[in-house]
């Protein structure tokens, strides 16, 4: 694994020649992860194009138009992160931690209610949604406590912290309710501490608390007669382990989901796809988005759009390892774990192994605010790769 | 999980290390399920998902096929095919919880004049062959019902008004006991090899020519398969598939609709119980038949409960009964011409001869007496069949009691057996034999043995007999046509939509009986005088009628019941083209009541003749 530590020579052709790649940066960045993730953005728009046609009516290109929108701003908001020193942010933890909170709850005040759910502040062009950003600011503001907070106090009360800083936020999103976001939140906070090396003990602690906690969610407190979650999350969340025929049923939508994807088989339908295109699957450009594109294109497109995940997931690992400080670690280590659990439960719910909880499929679903963070997300681990590659030249950021 | 030595980090020490590696280790294995599962779903499984996402989203529909017209001779729309509105239901849209779909259903129940119990069984009828295919609760819905619906909607989910087909019948109630009636095909009738691709909910002929030439008129249904979204509802451009109905053929009746129109008339102007049959006497072509009290067709499409009742309580009325064909009558003396017959073929009698008529005859000590207690001295055939002498056919009857000729020849002119007409419901009727009273009296059945007497009775169309009108036609067509016993048949063609001819029937005659053309003659002219002579019993009915012809009255007794008025005429005299019979119960004597039924009748049918010949008489000054 860490076997490989000797200098090995490599030609640097790049700093023979300064140019306008030099001049941009672009050498320095992680080409395979821009491209992964350029790639998923680009499929997103495509998939939008050709399912999404009849959605609006009047308007074919609505979704398509947005989406792009929000793409090549997240393209551009990445690029400025890579160009940034990600270790400001350690700096500014505390501030950033205020801001998730505060714009995380103040959804509570000024946001707009959809479905029974507050989430998003309506802005003239669209409507934004800070748990979204906030994924990466619980990120970039939890890996500065947990150095910062490195030698204070014993392992038991650091880890106690940890989990209060992380849940105090995913708390507030639960409630909002966004149950697949506070568990987002959750997976950000057990990744950080992780990486951050909270002792075993803790986690496994913290495990059987877990354990605890989701059998007195799901069954306990249902059969006493206080429920937790309100009773559609309960059902989507037990439903994918009775998929079910009848349309009002929570297991309905998976089933359908499930027999969307399997209709595409090797190579997929195209636009003779009828499941996702004649609303048997619901939600197909935000949470069902991988079911269009099972059945689309089948087993050649799905497979193509989950090795392009597993390429940014394995870049993000890498970028873990290159990081040039220990924040730079646990920041690609957040991201990471952030990135795999969004798309392991997204696309699961889609192939009918794990419960709908409403997580979209990170670049891929529609939706501006969560395709921004993630691309910032990518700026920030580019970032983290840049710094490593310039410290390692002795230059630093412009 | 490897980093590049010429990379700077920081010093990653191997605590670290280790847990990247198992953070990249879930990972892989993450992954490995999603590939896992994905290959599942789409590579193994992939053909059952696709034929469920098919199944999904299509939809089939059955497009009832319009039904065949039916036309009369001339090509005349005796049964047309309307639309009417239906109430149908899709049972998908009922509230989901029982309480509302119960009070729904009942709502709807009440308002279509069913059930509660009715309605559900056919939505599960319908369900089991075509789920999801809405169901039709009535058709022929008034407008006002249609008004209520929408007006409200709200209350009946699910409920749409549908164009249906439904007969419709241009003339009323003409021919209403040929024509018969279409209905939803019974469990019974699914199970008929005749109905093997029908479904319940299609609709058949259930009595009438519609039953009889049911193959015909039917059509084949279209289908429709449909691609619908996840509502149910169909989608833009959703028509996969589309194979349109097959309209039935029509079919050309042999009727012709003024002659029916008339014999119809006639029959109600009496206002009696009976029938009458006009036919060709060559080819056994029906151009009219009917039967008094008639109905309405129309209102078996959807009867209420009233109408039914109406239709069926008075067994004695009964409307339904076609009594020229199913009627079981003794006929009077309408029946001695086939008597004469029996008797001059069997020897039994001479043309030439001549029999002493005294007003009575004692057979047994049993006395029989004429009608009106004439007495008509010495008669010949002719003379006989002129006067309906009563004593000469006794004598004939008397003559051949126990020989059967007298049976052996009606039985072969077509009386008391199958006519082979093309209607259903047609009755075989009664003659009556010595071996059939006497295998009656050795069960018991009957008090007495086979004797003279019944014989006797038999020879003037009294007693035991029971016969109806057409099998009466068929035996006066055969003595007209010189011994061919025709075939009866309503039927003419089959015609397509587009008017080609597809079939044509022609049915062979049933048998030849060979009838001495010297008979024949005889016969005829004892019919024609009978009718248009001075002397003769209809006379005052047909003396006057510008077209010879040969026709016989008769009285049947049929207690408890008042005499039955018959009358059976061959037109024209010497050749006969037609042959009409009319009978009507309680209507006193033949020439009473039947034979002026007869002559408006014939009337009809020589319309066209009879105005020609008025037309110089109004020329001259």
């Amino acid at each position: 694994m860490y076997a490989t530590r000797t200098r090995r020579a490599r030609p640097e052709p790049f700093a023979l020649r300064p140019g306008i790649a030099e001049r941009l940066g672009l050498p320095y960045m992680d080409a395979t992860l821009g491209l992964a993730a350029f790639g998923l953005v680009a499929f997103s728009v495509f998939v939008l194009g050709q399912a999404t046609q009849h959605d609006v009516p009047g308007n074919p290109g609505y979704y398509v138009d947005r989406q792009m929108i929000y793409a090549v701003l997240g393209l551009v908001g990445m690029y400025l992160l890579a160009r940034a020193d990600y270790s400001r942010f350690r700096e500014l933890r505390v501030g950033i931690y205020t801001f998730l909170c505060i714009s995380v709850g103040l959804v509570f005040v000024f946001g707009f209610a959809a479905r029974g759910s507050r989430r998003a502040f309506e802005l003239p062009f669209f409507s934004f949604q800070p748990s979204e950003l906030g994924k990466l600011l619980l990120v970039l503001a939890l890996a500065g406590f947990v150095i910062d907070g490195a030698r204070q106090g014993s392992a038991r009360q650091r880890t106690v912290r940890y989990l209060c800083l992380g849940l105090a936020p995913a708390a507030l999103v639960f409630l909002q309710p966004d149950l697949g976001t506070s568990l987002v939140y959750g997976a950000i906070t057990l990744a950080v501490m992780y990486v951050g090396g909270v002792r075993w003990t803790h986690f496994a602690v913290i495990g059987a608390a877990l354990v605890a906690i989701t059998a007195l969610v799901l069954v306990v407190a249902p059969a006493v007669g206080t429920p937790i979650l309100k009773e559609y999350q309960q059902q989507r969340l037990t439903s994918f382990t009775h998929p079910s025929e009848d349309p009002s049923d929570a297991g309905y939508q998976q089933n359908q989901a499930k027999i969307a994807i399997g209709s595409g088989e090797k190579t997929g339908r195209g636009d003779r796809a009828t499941q996702t295109r004649l609303d048997f699957v619901p939600e197909r450009h935000t949470d069902f988005i991988f079911a269009v594109i099972g059945e689309r294109y089948g087993f050649v497109g799905a497979a193509f759009v989950l090795s392009l995940y597993a390429l940014l997931i394995w870049r993000a690992l890498r970028i873990v390892t290159l990081s040039k400080n220990s924040y730079g670690t646990l920041v690609a280590g957040g991201i990471a774990a952030m990135l795999l659990f969004q798309v392991f439960v997204n696309v699961g719910m889609n192939l009918g192994i794990m419960p709908i909880t409403g997580i979209p499929l990170p670049l891929l679903s529609y939706g501006g605010s969560s395709v921004l963070a993630t691309l910032l997300a990518v700026g920030v681990l580019q970032s983290i790769h840049m710094q490593a590659r310039l410290s390692q030249k002795g230059r630093f950021a412009w | 999980m490897y980093r590049r030595g010429d990379e700077l980090g920081p010093q990653m020490n191997n605590r670290l290390a280790l847990r990247i590696a198992i953070f990249g280790g879930v990972a892989i294995a993450l992954f490995a399920v999603l590939f896992l599962r994905l290959w599942f779903l789409q590579v193994i499984n992939g053909d059952k998902y696709l034929a469920e996402a098919k199944n999904n989203r299509t939809r089939e529909f059955k497009i009832t096929a319009p039904r065949g017209k039916i036309l009369d001779r001339n090509g005349g729309v005796l049964v047309a095919n309307g639309t009417s509105l239906a109430l149908q239901l899709n049972p998908r849209k009922l509230p989901a919880s029982q309480k509302e779909r119960r009070a729904e259903l009942a709502q709807l129940a009440d308002l279509t004049h069913s059930t509660l119990r009715r309605l559900r069984k056919t939505i599960g009828e319908q369900e089991s062959v075509s789920p999801g295919a809405p169901v039709t609760l009535r058709k022929d819905v008034g407008h006002y019902l249609v008004y209520y619906m929408q007006e409200n909607q709200v209350r009946f989910p699910g409920v749409t008004v549908q164009r249906v087909f439904v007969r419709r019948y241009p003339h009323g109630t003409l021919a209403a006991h040929i024509l018969g009636n279409v209905g939803e095909i019974s469990e019974e009738e699914l199970k008929e090899s005749l109905y093997r691709r029908l479904e319940p909910g299609d609709e058949i002929g259930q009595d009438g020519v519609e039953y009889t030439y049911d193959r015909f008129l039917r059509g084949h249904p279209g289908l429709e398969r449909i691609q619908v979204d996840a509502l149910g509802q169909p989608t833009r451009n959703g028509r996969l598939f589309s194979q349109p109905p097959v309209p039935g053929d029509n079919l050309k009746l042999s009727i012709d609709t003024p002659v029916q129109e008339a014999g119809e008339a006639a029959m109600a102007s009496f206002g009696l119980r009976g029938g009458f049959v006009t036919m060709d006497v060559h080819t056994g072509e029906i151009l009219a038949l009917g039967s008094y009290p008639t109905y309405e067709p129309s209102i078996l499409i959807e009867p209420t409960q009233a109408q039914v009742n109406e239709l069926y309580r008075d067994p004695v009325l009964a409307p339904l009964t076609d009594r020229a064909i199913a009627g079981l009558y003794p006929t009077g003396s309408t029946f001695k011409p086939i008597t004469a017959i029996a008797a001059l073929e069997s020897g039994n009698l001479q043309l030439s001869e001549a029999i002493e008529d005294r007003g009575q005859l004692v057979v047994g000590g049993e006395v029989f007496k004429n009608a009106g207690e004439a007495a008509n001295g010495t008669v010949s055939l002719v003379s006989a069949l002129e006067v309906s002498s009563d004593v000469f056919f006794y004598t004939l009857g008397l003559r051949m009691w126990d020989s059967g000729d007298l049976q052996h020849w009606a039985h072969a002119l077509g009386i008391g057996r199958p006519t082979g007409i093309d209607l259903p419901g047609a009755a075989e009727g009664l003659l009556p034999s010595k071996q059939w009273r006497n295998r009656l009296y050795k069960e018991g059945e009957t008090e007495r043995p086979w004797s003279a007497g019944d014989n006797v009775q038999l020879a003037t169309g009294q007693g035991d007999l029971q016969t109806n009108p057409l099998q009466m036609a068929i035996s006066y067509a055969a003595i007209a046509n010189g011994g061919t016993i025709v075939t009866p048949h309503i039927g003419l063609q089959v015609d397509d939509a587009a008017g080609r001819v597809l079939k044509e029937f022609d049915p062979p005659p049933r048998r030849h009986v060979h009838i001495d053309p010297e008979y024949r003659e005889a016969i005829l002219e004892g019919l024609h005088d009978a009718a248009q002579n001075g002397g003769g019993t209809s006379f005052p009915v047909f003396g006057s009628f510008p077209i010879p012809v040969a026709g016989k009255t008769g009285t049947a007794q049929r207690p408890p019941y008042e005499d039955q008025s018959w009358y059976g005429v061959l037109a024209p005299y010497p050749n006969p083209r037609i042959v009409t019979f009319v009978t009507m119960e309680e209507g006193g004597f033949g020439v009473e009541a039947a034979a002026p039924a007869a002559r408006t009748i014939l009337e009809a049918y020589f319309a066209h003749r009879l105005s020609e010949a008025a037309k110089p008489e109004e020329g001259k000054p």
